[in-house]
């Protein structure tokens, strides 16, 4: 059991003999083939697929402010971007594959967020969220303002293409959850491989100490820079899966500051600089309000009308965050650590943590 | 070991996530699967009582929900089918109004859709059109849904965006002594920032070419609470006249800081959303005198709403919290549209059965739905809108529009009921409608069994 104590430092809730890569393959391994069988249409359209697109969305913003500890409140930004761009290249270039589409949506909004992220080679914490504030004001306002990116769509509402990979149409819900499956998983692998890169250390070292960072000679201006790269092509491309696989209709309002914070508080909730982290806090801020909403409904629903049950859901729910966070303030994966080596290792090593 | 009691763990996790999952389902199954005894048919409500929206959402949801549950009362359903309804909120917001479609989508026996949310409506526009039930946007909604032909199962019940502002034209043209007078004059547009507000923009450009007016076209970004440099770029413009076409809290803040600027509310008009009570009373004196265009008149004057009051509120079983609500425009707005709905069901149980119908019946009863100004009065509800004539190619149904003033306590009719121009709209909307049956290879329909 001493061996074990001391590799648990190293993947704290692992120990050795669960190898790395088995939960993430015992995860997919269900959500491929077990989920599928048994999710109803209303699990896939209004839980599942939403909760992977604000998952994917917070795994990118986790690699910015969590990893990187850049603080951005321009995420609903990024997403719009990454939305309109792949409706744009979709719609003007003739015959460009869908994935191609999505790809593209994502580099725009690398670009964007690039320049976005200028700022933060001057201004750190709140001061670089203020500055990121302006990429949430500015695409918006672009969006709304210039109709040609919503193809001169008099309400500038876009609808998704269809969804079709290789002649592959994915048109049921159950596809449409799939391709978001997908999707979600490669890109959540890639960025799990970045954060084990040197780049990866770098960015942890950048957050951790700048200073010390620079002396050791980390490229600071270069990692913050594709800190905000690569979080905002992920974002980016979750803003497709949100648009063109969930809502299927796209408008501006739907990316505004409330979708910023949404996705900054699944990533605190969840736990920073983590990767679990941004799944489990998606899954409470997304799914969490809809079983609330549901129980209200059915429970309470004859004696309150639904603007009332509203309002206490809301109380619920933030008092739930509250407590949440005193029982853990490094979020949900670290409660979930905990949780798992409590359950593993009564009674030999509990108290030899 | 270890490794297999982490396996047990992980076994354990995964059946625990399953059940949460079969429950969820079990939850959306559960609804009623009652046998045949009662027939029923349902009406899904995507309705919003917290939010910004809040107003509008209560009265115009509290008048649809009292006149189903007059029907159900008075005539006990329609047929002998009893109407019934579930909310789900959704606080005017789009990914909200989509989980609630998913949710109540497998109730059997679904009407229609009303979601009051022109975002909402577009994003259940495929939706709607896959499921194959009909989705109302009454006064509200895409214009060119209007053409049947391309959206079968899309109605903009009564006054389409479109022809709600070639009435608003009208109007100006009347104060001006006539449309050939508006040439030369300056019309400044105040739309909400949402895709309601953007709705008409084409339109508006369209008109003040044609009858040579200027127009230019302000967003007030959602939702509208602060409105001082819109009202600023106003006074610079000095326009002849401003059409407020806001939503909620937007449309009182308007006329607050119109008189704050100092322009006179005289030359304010108000759209088929920027007419109700609420609107008005928050602004205190700066809507005196305000005119806004209407398709239902407010009132407790006619006899469906003194039935309702007698039936439903004398029960107990009133809607509205605050029964001096009764008779406002939102909710008079949701008693038609709970007339037009019952009736599209009614017409449509002529000709299938006195059974609950499916949602592809129903759209069948609202392409015919031909209400004449008799069969309103029957209805009881003369007075409180003219008339609707919807056809399978015609899917707004020419309803009629009035003007109403507010004297600082009510809103007084100014007008009587006027027609759109319809003619001159019509091409225009068919262009659109084609445009997207293109772009979404539908095919056209030629007639009412495509």
């Amino acid at each position: 059991m001493a061996t074990n104590t001391v590799q648990r430092s190293g993947h704290p809730g692992h120990p050795a003999r669960w190898p790395l890569w088995a939960t993430p393959v015992l995860v997919l391994a269900l959500a491929y083939g077990l989920v599928p069988l048994v999710a109803s249409d209303y699990v896939f359209d209004a839980l599942l697929i939403p909760f992977l697109a604000l998952s994917l969305a917070a795994v990118g913003l986790n690699l910015l402010t969590g990893y990187a500890g850049q603080l951005s409140l321009g995420s609903a930004a990024f997403m719009a971007v990454g939305v309109y761009a792949a409706y744009n290249f979709q719609l003007r270039v003739q015959g460009l594959p869908l994935l191609a589409a999505i790809a593209l949506g994502g580099v725009a909004a690398t670009l964007v967020g690039v320049v976005f992220g200028l700022p933060s080679l001057r201004l750190r914490g709140f001061y670089l969220a203020v500055s990121t504030l302006a990429a949430q004001f500015f695409v918006q306002w672009a969006l709304t303002k210039f109709g040609w990116f919503s193809n001169d769509n008099p309400s500038g509402v876009i609808d998704a293409p269809p969804l079709a990979v290789a002649g592959v149409a994915f048109d049921t819900p159950a596809g449409r959850y799939l391709f978001a499956l997908s999707v979600v998983a490669v890109l959540t692998a890639l960025v799990w491989r970045v954060t084990r890169t040197p780049t990866g250390h770098h960015f942890i070292a950048v957050r951790d100490n700048e200073l010390a960072a620079r002396v050791i000679g980390v490229p600071v201006l270069r990692t913050k820079l594709l800190a905000f790269a690569l979080s905002s092509f992920v974002i980016g491309v979750a803003g497709v899966l949100w648009g063109f696989v969930y809502l299927r209709t796209v408008e501006p309002a739907g990316f505004n500051l409330d979708r910023s914070f949404q996705i900054l508080f699944i990533i605190i909730i969840g736990g920073l600089a983590t990767l679990r982290g941004a799944f489990l806090g998606a899954a409470l801020i997304v799914l969490f309000p809809l079983l609330l909403s549901r129980l209200g409904s059915l429970l309470l629903g004859q004696w309150f009308d639904s603007g009332v049950l509203e309002l206490c859901q809301r109380i619920a729910l933030g008092a739930l965050i509250v407590g949440f966070l005193i029982a853990e303030p490094r979020g949900l994966a670290a409660l979930w650590e905990r949780l798992v080596a409590r359950c593993c290792r009564r009674p030999a090593a509990a108290h030899g943590a | 070991m270890s490794f297999v009691r982490h396996l047990k763990t992980a076994a354990l996790a995964s059946a625990i996530a399953l059940t949460g999952l079969q429950a969820a389902q079990a939850q959306t199954a559960a609804a009623p699967a009652k046998p045949a005894q009662q027939q029923e048919q349902f009406f899904p409500l995507q309705s919003y009582r917290v939010g910004p929206y809040a107003a509008g959402g209560t009265g115009f949801f509290g008048g649809f929900i009292d006149y189903l549950n007059l029907i159900n009362t008075r005539d006990g359903g329609v047929g002998g089918v009893k109407l019934t309804w579930a909310e789900g909120e959704t606080q005017y917001e789009v990914e909200r109004g989509v989980e609630v479609y998913e949710r109540l989508k497998n109730r059997p026996g679904i009407a229609a859709w009303n979601p009051l949310s022109v975002g909402i409506a577009y994003a259940l526009i495929d939706r709607v059109t896959a499921d194959k039930v009909p989705l109302i946007t009454i006064n509200h909604g895409r214009t060119d849904t209007t053409d049947g032909a391309v959206f079968k199962y899309i109605f903009p019940l009564l006054v389409n965006p479109y022809s709600e502002t070639s009435g608003i034209v009208n109007y100006l043209g009347t104060k001006v002594g006539g449309l050939d007078k508006l040439k030369g004059k300056k019309i400044v547009v105040l739309y909400h920032g949402s895709p309601y507000g953007k709705e008409t923009i084409p339109i508006y450009e369209l008109l003040a070419q044609k009858y040579g007016f200027t127009v230019q076209q302000i967003e007030v970004p959602h939702p509208g609470n602060e409105q001082q440099s819109q009202w600023l770029t106003i006074r610079r413009a000095k326009p002849d006249f401003v059409v407020l076409r806001g939503w909620g809290v937007m449309n009182p803040v308007a006329l607050k800081t119109a008189q704050k600027t100092g322009f006179p509310v005289d030359r304010i008009v108000g759209n088929i959303w920027s007419n109700s009570e609420e609107d008005v009373i928050p602004a205190g004196d700066a809507a005196k005198g305000y005119v806004a265009i209407g398709s239902v008149a407010p009132g407790t004057q006619y006899p469906v709403l003194q039935d309702i009051i007698k039936t439903v509120y004398d029960a107990g079983k009133g809607n509205l919290e605050d029964r001096k609500r009764i008779g406002t425009v939102y909710h008079n707005l949701g008693v038609v549209n709970g007339i037009l709905n019952v009736e599209a069901v009614r017409i449509a149980q002529a000709k299938f059965g006195k059974r609950t119908l499916t949602g592809d019946e129903v759209r069948w009863g609202l392409e015919n739905l031909k209400l004449d100004e008799a069969r309103v009065a029957a209805l009881g509800a003369k007075g409180l809108f003219h008339s609707i004539n919807v056809s399978w190619d015609n899917h707004e149904g020419e309803g009629y529009v009035a003007f109403q003033q507010w004297d600082g306590k009510q809103w007084k009719q100014v007008s009587d009921w006027i027609a759109p121009d319809w003619k001159l709209l019509r091409p225009i909307i068919d262009k659109s409608a084609l445009a997207y049956a293109k772009e979404k290879n539908i095919k056209v329909r030629k007639s009412i069994d495509d």
